[in-house]
């Protein structure tokens, strides 16, 4: 089978099985756990790009994601309240005579869905450029990014007279003129939710086999190599940030109608990491392995954290210890390494091939 | 001009708690590029033994002096630990340690949670610690903000004299300069490595015993001021101490400044815009080691 047919065959797996499998066989209630989690899984895909694909650590994902979340929620807000009507939390806190300015624009709708995307893509060309430039790289583009998480939270939390605070934006009732409350609606949000995974999917697989694709593993691999031929690698990891942070505002400005609430809690350095996980556990440089990992660690964080939240926590640690320390590949990359075993155990063996592990250029 | 000194003072009080948390990140982070996350669960079993030693010394001054060198071997022994079962064998995949690290933290905080209960403690400072100091007309300092300074002081000397004059110390720096050439030449670069993070991570410890005088003991405690410190180092450059001793005061004179014109928030967000601004003008932090690396 070719790869071409592979992509299709699985594309269109993919699509029986969120269109038609799962809306038949879950309940309403199930269904919007799983548009949950289908929102981390796009999350995840764009931390695919960066960080399997281009050694780009980024451990504020939840920024881009809170971004897009606040956008969308702000504009469903204001939708909510009405013409000339202030949103519920700012009339209850009461410091506010009227809507502050940069709220107003929030009210187009077409201004807020294309904030919800363009927003944190402009954050991230703002921080990628100017630290990619300078060759900010490895473990400190982790740390800086992260550093940003913690910053927008704080900054969340202290203006909370217009940004919610601590509770953030909640009690979403109405989608671009559909009432949340209605499963229909709600299954209609799950529906636009897969969709837009299976479309963001396509797009990073065309990325991935592209030029660019090829170019941007070169730059994970040897950077200095990639220098040496001639390319900018700071151009190329960029766009690989700049796009993973526009999935995640997308994926952002879906999950508030899904779930109904964004709030810094939502976004801060925990979950930021937590996105890593679901990543790291399904195989971060595969393009599914992403998206089932963050799937299946979200499912198991709801089954088991509300029977047991110690054993879950400590389970989460045990699980990106052996996982990221004696699996670098993810579970993806078992189906390689049993391959490999049985083929090595017929003699003669041809020449194995390189592992395909994640390498790392050295801070 | 008294708000500008107050200011300034809490501007170092600030600088010197960060410091502190800093001083073993320099070593581990700074000296041998381990990325590590559990580093601010050192600094909650540092605060931890504070409190569970004071169960037992009820005198608060004289728990306070046994928590510090106890502190120090707790947090150095858990180090160690890590050091032993993960963090050698991913001394080539920087990132990863950072990851995995991480998973640990998790599990150290789920641990305390599980043997102290999820609220936070609290500890008893000696009285002396808990007055102030008056420094002219309408100008007092807290003690424990003294304290602490001066266990800054201490450390930092302490640090960099066993850096440059015992053997240990020539061996770490030999290892960080050229780890091949160290191995060549007979010193047993594993057991260094170890020896540092042993002697950084109780650094995180000494730290914790400091906290409890500011604040609330909590299995949280390391995961927010871990990033602060984190990027002190980070500014500051590695492979030195000079350079996170400095960012430290000028970070938290900047914080302070700003807060004082500000808000907390607002400053916060201000520090870090100005971090990015300055790692604009030196990419590698304040200090580098010359190196011919391309990196």
């Amino acid at each position: 089978m070719s790869p071409r047919v592979r992509a299709w065959l699985g594309f269109g797996l993919g699509a029986v099985v969120l269109f038609a499998a799962a809306p038949a066989l879950l309940t309403d209630f199930r269904l919007s756990l799983l548009a949950k989690y289908l929102c981390f899984a796009i999350v995840a895909v764009g931390i695919g790009l960066a960080w399997g694909r281009g050694g780009l650590l980024t451990l504020g994902q939840g920024v881009f994601f809170g971004l897009g979340g606040y956008a969308m929620a702000m504009h469903l807000k204001l939708a909510d309240a009405g013409e000339g009507d202030m949103p519920d939390f700012m009339q209850l806190y009461g410091q506010l005579d009227e809507l502050p300015a940069w709220w107003a624009p929030f009210a187009n709708p077409v201004f807020a869905l294309a904030a919800t995307v363009l927003l944190p893509m402009l954050v991230a060309f703002g921080l990628g450029s100017l630290v990619f430039r300078r060759r900010v790289r490895g473990a400190y583009f982790a740390i800086l990014s992260q550093a940003l998480a913690a910053a927008m939270v704080i900054l969340l939390i202290g203006q909370q007279g217009t940004t919610g605070g601590t509770n953030g934006l909640t009690d979403i009732e109405g989608f671009f003129g559909y009432d949340l409350d209605d499963p229909v609606n709600q299954r209609m949000v799950y529906f636009i939710i897969a969709g837009v995974l299976l479309a963001l999917l396509a797009l990073t697989r065309q990325l991935m086999h592209s030029r660019y694709g090829e170019l941007l593993v070169a730059v994970r691999d040897s950077e200095e190599r990639v220098r040496f031929l001639g390319y900018n690698p700071a151009n190329v990891k960029l766009v690989a940030y700049v796009v993973a942070a526009g999935m995640a505002g997308l994926a952002g400005a879906l999950f508030v109608p899904a779930v109904g609430i964004i709030s810094p809690a939502l976004i801060g350095i925990v979950p930021s990491i937590e996105f890593v996980i679901g990543v790291a556990v399904g195989g971060r440089a595969a393009l599914l392995g992403p998206v089932l990992g963050a799937v299946a660690v979200a499912w198991a964080k709801t089954a088991l954290s509300e029977r047991f939240p110690g054993t879950w926590t400590y389970l989460q640690g045990a699980m990106f210890v052996l996982v990221v320390a004696f699996l670098p590949g993810g579970l993806a990359s078992l189906w390689g390494l049993v391959k490999r075993r049985r083929e090595a155990a017929v003699p003669p063996a041809p020449p194995a091939e390189q592992p395909v592990l994640v390498k790392e250029a050295a801070a | 001009m008294t708000v500008i000194l107050g200011q300034l003072f809490t501007g170092v009080s600030i600088g010197a708690v960060l410091l502190l948390i800093a001083l073993g990140l320099a070593l581990t982070f700074g000296q041998m590029n381990v990325i590590n996350m559990a580093h601010g669960e050192f600094i909650m079993a540092g605060a931890y033994t504070t409190y569970v030693l004071q169960q037992t010394i009820t005198d608060a001054g004289l728990s306070l002096l046994v928590a510090l060198p106890i502190a120090f071997a707790v947090a150095g022994a858990m180090g160690v630990l890590l050091e032993w079962a993960l963090i050698r064998r991913l001394y080539t995949r920087p990132l990863d340690t950072l990851l995995v690290t991480w998973g640990v933290s998790l599990m150290l905080q789920q641990l305390a949670r599980d043997v102290f209960g999820a609220p936070n403690v609290q500890t008893a400072a000696p009285d002396i610690l808990t007055e102030s100091t008056s420094l002219g007309a309408d100008l007092s300092i807290a003690n424990s903000r003294l304290f602490i300074l001066g266990l800054v002081v201490l450390a930092v000397a302490a640090l960099t004299a066993a850096l440059k004059f015992t053997p240990l110390g020539r061996r770490i720096r030999a290892v960080v300069q050229n780890r091949d050439l160290a191995a060549v030449s007979g010193i047993p670069t594993g057991r260094v490595d170890r020896l540092t993070f042993f002697i950084g991570s109780g650094l995180a410890g000494v730290a914790g015993v400091a906290l409890t005088l500011l604040g609330p003991i909590g299995p949280t405690m390391g995961t927010n001021i871990i990033i602060d410190a984190f990027l002190v180092v980070v500014v500051g450059g590695i492979g030195q101490l000079k350079g996170s001793v400095i960012v430290a005061f000028v970070l938290g004179m900047l914080q302070a400044m700003v807060e004082y014109l500000t808000t907390l928030s607002v400053a916060k967000v201000i520090v870090f815009i100005a971090i990015v601004a300055f790692l604009q003008w030196r990419p590698q932090g304040l200090f580098t080691l010359r190196t011919r690396s391309l990196a």
